[in-house]
Formats: structure tokens, C-alpha cells, sequence
């Protein structure tokens, strides 16, 4: 009994750097300026005028579409190439085919930071600097795809071959295989490829302070950043208004899905 | 008999399904990778829109470069401070999740959470809270604790970075390390019991051999994790104070887009693509000796 209410008790001490930080963003965004360091859980006014100034002063709603749609594509892409080529390098048998899966792999050794300038000639010579061609081609088929082939493949070659066997049988060719028995029973894989690959776009900093300079075209985590006075001082209950948009609706999903979001996680790691 | 055979179209359909990634790591690794080389053996000025051939020059400056070594040193304390902190807290967290316990999914989802919050958000939130007369203050100040000016000292900003990524990213690493904590089978730990080896003991001679797979991959992750930390050095420090918190990334960002040194910046690159690589063989190389094989 002693041991149990100890746990819980070391439990909720550590829930604490993870849990106040989410609520004091919330909370102090509607708390007016002067109590941004009072400490005061709760604001003592309740007042929801930042969220407007979110919008007066930078093209928020822009900025949050910019962010979501790069996200989803860039997910979606990811996806179709990553079990694509995981499919191939697990399933299909072809001349030069380890040679290729190193060639792919070593993306795994080379983080985008370390490629960044001349990927930002090669994207300035062919006009493509503010606009959000760099940070949606190079995700889907660069280095950040490579983690995602890789989880793709450890699926794949510990998928049963018997199933395959029997639609071949079936006269089902390869890409019918694929399509119709290895790429559904991928979901968990699939999910998790998801996860990772949304977050990591969504998360990006520094490739769109590199390539993206008006407002207009913005990202979020580069917006958030930009609410300062005429004096170029932050503006920080703005800020955090913009931070809470930012980060609620994601937290919400999490907390409806969590399930399947954390299994598919600790799955991947298993098997990776 | 026709040319297509089943073997032929197989081959055909293998090419096609990797040529995108192969394609992209052509032109969005190899063929960058390659350039990196190249510039980083030349001067090149953006501003002065100079690009001329050098040889070792910038290698040379990387040698004599004291800012480099700084960021270095910088690089290689936030690198072991991130790491240490996030396995063990990781690993903490993961057995204490463990435990046959009400209510473990719900401090699962709250220690998982930061995870979600957009990263620059997080930052902004917590150079908030660092301020001197911010919450982290005002919470010691309960305890009688004076708390610091945090990310204005050298060492205090360094703990500071360090510790906002951990908690925001320790989650990852638990749900990994809960995962194969229950994939421990339990007979062991009731055999060890019987022989009479203490929570410790069985701890460290059970649970930590039979999880030591996920211990290398969540170290891996980490390390070359921590080498690509780049916006909460921005949001939180710029670098700061001094250079006490430039990690290489962040001094790589500063001569290539900040003082338009491509050519240097380039170098830099290659030296972090030295760096990461390094580490991430030494890993696997020692995956071979200390990781517990099921077979």
C-alpha cells in the first residue's frame, strides 16, 4: 500500500516539467500582459483579445494552411514512396539489389542539415526559393524518407510469405501483391511512418527560415517567432496565443487516438 | 516461351518500385553530399558573389578556428548531457509505467505529450518560464531557492537547452523502452527471485541484457538527434551566451546564412557529416559486442 501511494506520488512529481508547461501556455495566452509572471494559475481576467491580435498582425490562417497541407503531403508522399521501396528491398529478388538498399541507406548518415546549402543553390537557380517546393520534394524523397523505408522493409520481410504464395497462385502479379495483400496488412508500419514523418514536417524550423521569406508563405514554427512590437520586442501573451493554436488541436487528436499512436509507435521499435 | 517471364517482369517491378527513393537519394543526398565536397574546397561569398578555387584553405581555417573548437566543446556536452539525461529519464519513466498500476495509461499520455507540441512552441514557452522572473523561479523561489538568470549564464543555458529537449522529446524513448520492458518475459524474474536476487540485481542483470537492443537503437536515435538540434538553440539561446551553447549545427547555420561564408559553411558540413557517420558505425560496431542476440 506504502509503495503504491509512493509511486503515485513520484509519479505526479514527474508529471509536473510535462504537464505545466502545455497549461501555463494556455492559460497565460489569455491572461492580460501584466500577469504574464504573476503566479497565478489561472488568469484572474479572462481575455481572448491576443487571439485576434494573432490574426491582425501576421496572415495567420495562411500560415496555419501552409503548415497543415505541407504536412499532409509530404505524409502522404512519404508513405507511398517508403512502402514502395520497403516492399521491393523486402519482398522482390533483383540484380544489385543490396547495393541499391546501401546506396538508399546511407541518407541515414547524412542529416539535411549537413546538405542544406547546396540544396538551397540548387533550388535558387531553379527559382524555387520561397515557395514551398524545397520543404515538400525533398522530405518525400531525401533523407528524412530513408528512417521510413528502412521501418517500411522490417515490416515487410517479416511478413509471412505464405499469403503472397497463395494470390501468385491466384495469378496475381507482383503489383497486385503488393497493392492487395502486403500493402493492408502494413497498416500498423504504415501508421507509424505517419506519425514520425507528420511531426517531422510539421516541426520544421530550419529549412523554412532557409528557403521561405514573405509572410504570406510562412510556416507556423517560422511565424511564431515574428510576433514582436514596433521596438522588435517579443510580444509574448501574442506569441503564446499563436502557440496554443499551434499546439492544441494536434494534442487533441493525440488524446482521442492515443492508442493506436503510441502502439504503432513501440511497434516500430520492436521490430526496428 | 515469351521474353516477359515471371522472373523479368518481378526484376522490372523491384526497379520501378525503388526508383523514386534511389532517384531522390540521387538528387537530394548523394548529389548535395558531393557538392558539399566540392564547395568546401573553395571561397565563396555570396555577397560578394566570389567562388574561387582554394584547395585545403577552409580546412585549414577549420584547424585554427577557436570558435569552432567552442563549438565543438559545446557540441560534445550537450550531445552527452541530452543523451545521458534522456535514456536514463526514458528508462525511469518506462518502469515505472510498468508497474501494475491504475491510471499508468493516463500518465503515459501526459509524459508522452510534449512529444506533440509544435517545437518552437514548446521553446517559446519555456524561454518564457527561464526568464529570472519566470515560473521555473518562481517555483524554486517557493523551495527558498534564489533560481538564476538562466539563459544568461554559460552554464545554466547549456543545462537549460538540454533539459527543455529532453522533456520534450523523453517520450519518444519511454514508449520504445515500455514497449520491450514487456517484452521481458516474466518467468525469468520469478527464477531470479527464487534464487534470491534483490530489484537491483534483477534489474541489471535481466531487464537491462534483454533490452539492450532498444537501449542501442534509442541511443542511436538520440545521439545523431542531438546533433541536429537547431531550433531550440535559435528560439532559446541564438548561440548564447558567448558561444557557450553554439553547437556545430547552429555555428554552420551562422556562416552559411548569417555571414554568406558558403564555401566555410560547406566545410563545416562535411565535418558534421564525418562526425555523424563516425558515431553511427562505432554504434553498430558495438551492437556486435554488447547487444544480447535471441538466438
Amino acid at each position: 500500500m506504502n509503495r503504491k501511494v509512493a509511486l503515485y506520488g513520484l509519479l505526479c512529481l514527474l508529471c509536473v516539467p510535462f504537464v505545466f508547461p502545455t497549461w501555463w501556455m494556455v492559460t497565460s495566452s489569455m491572461k492580460p500582459i501584466s500577469e504574464i509572471f504573476s503566479e497565478s494559475l489561472l488568469p484572474s481576467e479572462w481575455t481572448f483579445s491576443t487571439y485576434e491580435t494573432v490574426f491582425r498582425m501576421q496572415p495567420f490562417g495562411q500560415q496555419y494552411w501552409n503548415s497543415l497541407y505541407i504536412a499532409v503531403v509530404v505524409t502522404a508522399g512519404t508513405m507511398a514512396v517508403a512502402a514502395l521501396a520497403g516492399y521491393a528491398f523486402a519482398r522482390i529478388r533483383f540484380p544489385g539489389q543490396n547495393a541499391l538498399f546501401v546506396v538508399v541507406l546511407t541518407g541515414l548518415l547524412i542529416p539535411s542539415e549537413v546538405t542544406i546549402v547546396p540544396l538551397f543553390q540548387m533550388f535558387q537557380s531553379l527559382g524555387m526559393t520561397n515557395t514551398h517546393w524545397p520543404l515538400i520534394i525533398v522530405p518525400i524523397f531525401g533523407a528524412p524518407c530513408v528512417l521510413a523505408i528502412f521501418i517500411m522493409r522490417q515490416f515487410f520481410v517479416a511478413l509471412p510469405p505464405e499469403l503472397e504464395e497463395a494470390a501468385r497462385m491466384d495469378g496475381l502479379g507482383r503489383a497486385g501483391i503488393f497493392y492487395r495483400i502486403a500493402l493492408p496488412l502494413s497498416r500498423p508500419a504504415l501508421g507509424a511512418v505517419a506519425i514520425f514523418t507528420f511531426l517531422h514536417s510539421w516541426n520544421l524550423y530550419l529549412e523554412p527560415i532557409v528557403y521561405l521569406s514573405t509572410p504570406d508563405m510562412f510556416t507556423l514554427p517560422q511565424a511564431l517567432t515574428q510576433f514582436v512590437d514596433i521596438y522588435g520586442g517579443p510580444m509574448w501573451n501574442v506569441q503564446l496565443a499563436a502557440a496554443t493554436m499551434t499546439a492544441v488541436p494536434i494534442l487533441v487528436v493525440f488524446v482521442v487516438a492515443q492508442r493506436q499512436f503510441i502502439e504503432g509507435l513501440a511497434h516500430t521499435g520492436v521490430k526496428g | 516461351m515469351t521474353f516477359w517471364t515471371y522472373r523479368r517482369r518481378d526484376n522490372l517491378v523491384g526497379y520501378l518500385f525503388v526508383a523514386p527513393a534511389l532517384l531522390g537519394s540521387l538528387a537530394f543526398v548523394l548529389i548535395p553530399l558531393g557538392m558539399v565536397g566540392w564547395y568546401s574546397l573553395n571561397e565563396w561569398n555570396v555577397l560578394g558573389g566570389t567562388f574561387e578555387f582554394i584547395g585545403g584553405e577552409n580546412y585549414k581555417q577549420l584547424l585554427a578556428d577557436e570558435k569552432l573548437r567552442d563549438s565543438l566543446v559545446a557540441t560534445a556536452w550537450f550531445a552527452a548531457g541530452l543523451v545521458v539525461l534522456n535514456l536514463s529519464l526514458a528508462l525511469l519513466l518506462a518502469v515505472l509505467l510498468n508497474q501494475k498500476l491504475r491510471g499508468t495509461t493516463l500518465f503515459r499520455t501526459l509524459f508522452f505529450s510534449p512529444v506533440l507540441v509544435s517545437l518552437v512552441a514548446w521553446t517559446l514557452v519555456w524561454q518564457l518560464m527561464l526568464q529570472p522572473e519566470g515560473s521555473v523561479n518562481g517555483l524554486l523561489g517557493v523551495f527558498g531557492v534564489d533560481g538564476p538568470n538562466w539563459l544568461r549564464g554559460e552554464t545554466t543555458a547549456m543545462v537549460a537547452v538540454i533539459v527543455v529537449q529532453v522533456i520534450k522529446n523523453v517520450g519518444l524513448n519511454m514508449v520504445l523502452f515500455l514497449a520491450a520492458l514487456q517484452g521481458v518475459p516474466a518467468p525469468l524474474y520469478e527464477a531470479a527471485k527464487i534464487d534470491g536476487a534483490g530489484a537491483w540485481r534483477r534489474f541489471r542483470s535481466i531487464t537491462i541484457p534483454l533490452i539492450s537492443p532498444t537501449i542501442l537503437l534509442t541511443s542511436i536515435i538520440t545521439i545523431v538527434g542531438s546533433l541536429q538540434v537547431f531550433a531550440q538553440i535559435a528560439v532559446l539561446t541564438q548561440g548564447g551566451p558567448g558561444t557557450s551553447t553554439t553547437v556545430l549545427i547552429y555555428y554552420l547555420y551562422q556562416q552559411a546564412f548569417q555571414f554568406h561564408h558558403f564555401g566555410y559553411g560547406a566545410t563545416i558540413s562535411v565535418l558534421l557529416f564525418v562526425i555523424v557517420a563516425a558515431l553511427t558505425l562505432l554504434q553498430w560496431q558495438m551492437r556486435r559486442k554488447w547487444v544480447l542476440h535471441e538466438s
